[in-house]
C-alpha cells in the first residue's frame, strides 16, 4: 500500500512516515502543495495525508484539483484549524476524513486503516464474521458459538462497526463519530462503559476473548491468534 | 477676532483650535443667519414706516389742495389768497408749504419766497430742497409738494416739509446698525466662550484617553453634574473602560489559570518521562512511563480542546452551521449514552421528555452541553440517588412556547448561591471538588454554548443537589 503525505513541517512528516513504515506501508513525502499535487496526480497512490496549510499551495486546493482530475484516491486532512466550519469545508472540498493537530499517531493509523478498506465494504454485506462471533444485518442477530446474544440497538450498532474494522484500532472518537454520530469530546470515560458492557454479553461468558483494549489508543475487535 | 501671532506656542495653538472648533463654526453660522434675519425684519420696518409717513403726507397735501381748489371755485382768486396767507401763517407749526404763482411762476401768495426749480413728475408730484432763513433756525430740509393748475393763469403748490420722515428714517437705520453691531458681537463673545468650555471638556475626554493609551486602565472621565450629552459620552465611555478593565482582568485570570492548569500536567509529563530516563534501563519501565506520559498528554489535549471549543461558541463561529436540531432525540442520546456510566455508579438516570422541541442550533455542541452537564451531575453524585435529564417547553405570551429548557438535577451536594456564578468562569474549580477528575472548563463551556444560541445556563438549588437549566430560545 503508498501513501503520499504532504506536509511542509519535516518534524510531523518524519514522525508520520516512520510510523506508517513500521506498519508496512510505503511512504512518499511532498514538503509543498505543488509538488504535492504533482506527485498525487502523477503517480498512484491508495490514499493521501495532506495538511490544509501548505507553502505555494493550500490543502484544499490540491484536493479540489484532484477530485476535479476524477482521481478518488482517499484523503485525510491534518490541520490545525479545528473549527466545525474548518471540518466541513475540508470535507466537503472532497476529503474523505479530518484530524486536527496535535493527534495520536495511533488516531491517523486507525483512521488510514479504516478508510484503506473502506471501498470493500461499499459491497453490500448481509453478514460480518469474526471468529466464531456472526452478525446478521438484516435480521438483526448476534450469535456466538451457535448462542444467540441479545442486544440493545446502540450496542448493535458499536458492534457492527467494531466487527466492520475487525483486526484494526478503532479509537474513542471514532467510535463516537459513526456509532453515535456526535463530535464531541467526552469529559469522563463513557466509552468505555459501552465498550465494557458490550464485553460483558460478546466475551463474558467465552473461553477466547475478541474485544481487546489497545491501551492508550482505543479499542480492537480481532481473531485470536 | 483673528488669532493673535504670540510668543507663547502653546496659547496660539489653543486660539486656533478655538476657531477651527465645531461649536465655534456652529456659532459663525447661527450669526450670519440671525443677522441676516434681522437685516431682512429691521429693513422692513424701516420700509412700511417711511412709506406710511409718505402716505400721511400726501393724503395730507391731497386734502389740502382740494379745500383750496374749492376756495378758488367759490370766491375766486380773493378768497384763495386769504385762504393761503391764513394757512401759511400758521405754517410755522404745521410745517405745511404754499405757494400761489401766475404764468410766470412769479408768487402771489404762500411762504416759499419763489417757485422750487424741480421737475415735478407725471402726477405733479416734487419733492424740493427747502432752506430756512437763518431767523428761524437755518437748517435745509427737503419738501414734498404737489402742483395745482387753477385754469391757465395760476399755478398752485401745496406741500410738506418731510423732515419728519427723514428723522425717522434716520432712527430706525440707527436702530438696525447698532442691533447688527451688538448681535454680532455678543454672538461671537458667545460663541468664544461656549467653545472654549465644550473644548475644555474634550479635552478632558482626550486627556483621559490618552492616559489611558499609556497603560493607566483605571483612569475614569470625570463627568459632570449637568447630565447633558457630553456627560452622557464620557459616562457611557466609562462604562466601555469597566468592560474592558473586566476583560482584561478576566483574560488575565485564565492565562493565570492556563499556567496553573496545564502546567501542572505538563510538568507531570515531563517529571514522568526524565524519571524514566534516569531510572534504570527496563523494558517494562518504560513502557509504562511512556504510556503514563501519553495519558497525560491527552489530558492536556482535552483541557486544549475544550478551550478551544469555548472560545469558538463565544466567538460565535459556528452559527453558520446551525440546523434544525431535534432536542428530544438529542437528549435522548445523551441518556443513551450516559446511562451504562450511571448504572455502573449505581446512579439511576431518568429522561422526563415532555415536549418534541426542536430548534436551530449546532447539534455537536448542544450534544456537548448536555454531555457535559450530565457528566457533572454525575460527578458529584452518590450511589443510589438520582439524575433527571428533563426537557421542557418554557410557556410564556399566549401560549406560544418562547423557550426549550433542558434541565439537568442531581442530588449531590450542589454549588453554594455565593458560588454559582463563579463555577461558570474557566477553569473555576470549588475547592471541595479539586480531587474529582476534571478540568473546571465543562460548565463555562455550557454557558458559552447557551450564550452562542442565545440562552443562558441558571444554576439552582435542587434541594439537596444541584438543578442547572439551560434555556435555550425558539427563534
Amino acid at each position: 500500500m503508498r501513501i503520499l503525505i504532504i506536509e511542509d513541517d519535516t518534524d510531523t512528516a518524519a514522525y508520520v512516515s516512520k510510523g506508517l513504515c513500521e506498519n508496512g506501508y510505503r511512504v512518499d513525502v511532498a514538503n509543498n502543495g505543488r509538488e504535492g499535487l504533482v506527485q498525487a496526480i502523477g503517480e498512484d497512490y491508495d490514499l493521501a495525508i495532506v495538511d490544509r496549510m501548505l507553502p505555494e499551495l493550500d490543502g484544499l486546493s490540491i484536493v479540489e484539483t484532484l477530485r476535479k482530475a476524477d482521481r478518488d484516491t482517499p484523503i485525510i486532512f491534518l490541520s490545525a484549524l479545528g473549527g466545525v466550519n474548518d471540518r466541513v469545508k475540508g470535507l466537503r472540498s472532497g476529503g474523505d476524513d479530518y484530524l486536527v493537530k496535535p493527534f495520536a499517531f495511533s488516531e491517523l493509523l486507525a483512521r488510514v486503516e479504516a478508510l484503506l478498506r473502506r471501498p470493500a465494504t461499499r459491497v453490500v454485506e448481509t453478514n460480518l464474521r469474526v471468529a466464531d462471533l456472526e452478525m446478521d444485518l438484516l435480521a438483526r442477530q448476534v450469535i456466538r458459538a451457535g448462542q444467540t446474544i441479545e442486544l440493545q440497538p446502540r450496542e448493535f450498532r458499536l458492534l457492527e462497526y467494531l466487527m466492520r474494522n475487525a483486526g484494526r484500532v478503532v479509537t474513542r472518537t471514532m467510535l463516537l463519530e459513526n456509532v453515535w454520530d456526535y463530535h464531541f469530546d467526552p469529559q469522563t470515560n463513557v466509552i468505555d462503559v459501552h465498550i465494557s458492557r458490550l464485553r460483558q454479553k460478546i466475551d463474558k461468558d467465552f473461553e477466547q476473548t475478541l474485544l481487546h483494549t489497545v491501551r492508550g489508543a482505543g479499542y480492537s475487535l480481532r481473531e485470536p491468534g | 477676532m483673528s488669532p493673535v501671532p504670540r510668543t507663547d506656542s502653546s496659547a496660539t495653538f489653543y486660539n486656533r483650535r478655538l476657531f477651527h472648533s465645531r461649536i465655534f463654526r456652529l456659532t459663525v453660522i447661527y450669526l450670519c443667519l440671525f443677522t441676516a434675519s434681522v437685516l431682512g425684519l429691521l429693513g422692513f420696518i424701516y420700509w412700511s414706516a417711511t412709506e406710511s409717513v409718505t402716505r400721511q403726507i400726501d393724503s395730507t397735501i391731497n386734502a389740502e389742495i382740494t379745500g383750496l381748489a374749492e376756495q378758488f371755485n367759490q370766491r375766486g382768486l380773493i378768497g384763495l389768497v386769504q385762504a393761503i396767507e391764513r394757512r401759511a401763517g400758521k405754517a410755522g407749526t404745521s410745517r405745511g408749504l404754499y405757494i400761489l404763482a401766475d404764468e410766470s411762476f412769479e408768487p402771489i401768495a404762500g411762504n416759499l419766497s419763489r417757485w422750487p426749480d424741480e421737475a415735478p413728475d407725471t402726477e405733479g408730484w416734487v419733492t424740493f430742497r427747502l432752506e430756512y432763513p437763518d431767523d428761524s433756525g437755518g437748517s435745509t430740509n427737503f419738501g414734498r409738494a404737489r402742483i395745482f393748475d387753477l385754469g391757465q393763469r395760476f399755478h398752485l403748490m401745496v406741500g410738506h416739509d418731510i423732515e419728519e420722515r427723514s428723522r425717522i428714517a434716520a432712527s430706525i437705520r440707527g436702530t438696525l446698525i447698532w442691533s447688527v453691531v451688538i448681535a454680532i458681537g455678543v454672538s461671537l463673545i458667545g460663541g468664544i466662550l461656549m467653545s472654549r468650555s465644550l473644548l475644555s471638556q474634550i479635552d478632558t475626554i482626550n486627556e483621559t484617553s490618552r492616559e489611558i493609551m499609556a497603560g493607566d486602565l483605571t483612569r475614569r472621565i470625570p463627568i459632570g453634574k449637568h447630565g447633558d450629552e457630553i456627560d452622557e459620552v464620557a459616562s457611557n465611555l466609562n462604562a466601555m473602560l469597566d468592560q474592558i478593565e473586566r476583560l482584561l482582568a478576566g483574560m488575565s485570570q485564565i492565562s493565570d489559570n492556563i499556567a496553573h492548569d496545564l502546567r501542572t500536567p505538563i510538568s507531570r509529563l515531563r517529571t514522568g518521562l526524565e524519571s524514566a530516563l534516569i531510572g534504570r534501563a527496563d523494558p517494562e519501565d518504560y513502557r509504562d512511563a511512556i504510556s503514563g506520559a501519553i495519558e497525560e498528554a491527552d489530558n492536556i489535549l482535552k483541557t486544549f480542546n475544550a478551550l478551544l471549543s469555548i472560545a469558538q461558541a463565544e466567538a460565535g463561529a459556528t452559527e453558520a452551521q446551525f440546523e434544525y436540531v431535534d432536542l428530544k432525540a438529542l437528549l435522548r442520546d445523551v441518556g443513551e449514552l450516559y446511562e451504562p456510566l450511571a448504572d455502573e455508579q449505581g446512579i439511576q438516570l431518568k429522561l422526563e421528555l415532555g415536549a418534541n422541541s426542536s430548534l436551530k442550533g449546532d447539534r455537536n455542541l448542544l450534544f456537548q452541553a448536555v454531555a457535559n452537564l450530565t457528566d457533572n451531575a454525575l460527578k458529584f453524585s452518590t450511589t443510589d440517588s438520582c439524575v433527571t435529564l428533563t426537557l421542557r417547553d418554557e410557556v410564556q405570551d399566549e401560549g406560544i412556547s418562547q423557550h426549550a429548557e433542558i434541565i439537568v438535577t442531581d442530588q449531590g451536594p450542589g454549588i453554594p448561591a455565593g458560588d454559582r456564578d463563579r463555577v461558570l468562569e474557566r477553569f473555576h474549580r470549588l475547592e471541595a471538588s479539586r480531587s474529582t477528575p476534571g478540568n473546571g472548563l465543562g460548565l463555562s463551556l455550557v454557558s458559552a454554548v447557551a450564550k452562542l444560541h442565545g440562552g443562558a445556563l441558571r444554576l439552582e438549588d435542587n434541594a439537596p443537589g444541584l438543578r442547572a437549566t439551560l434555556s435555550l430560545p425558539f427563534s
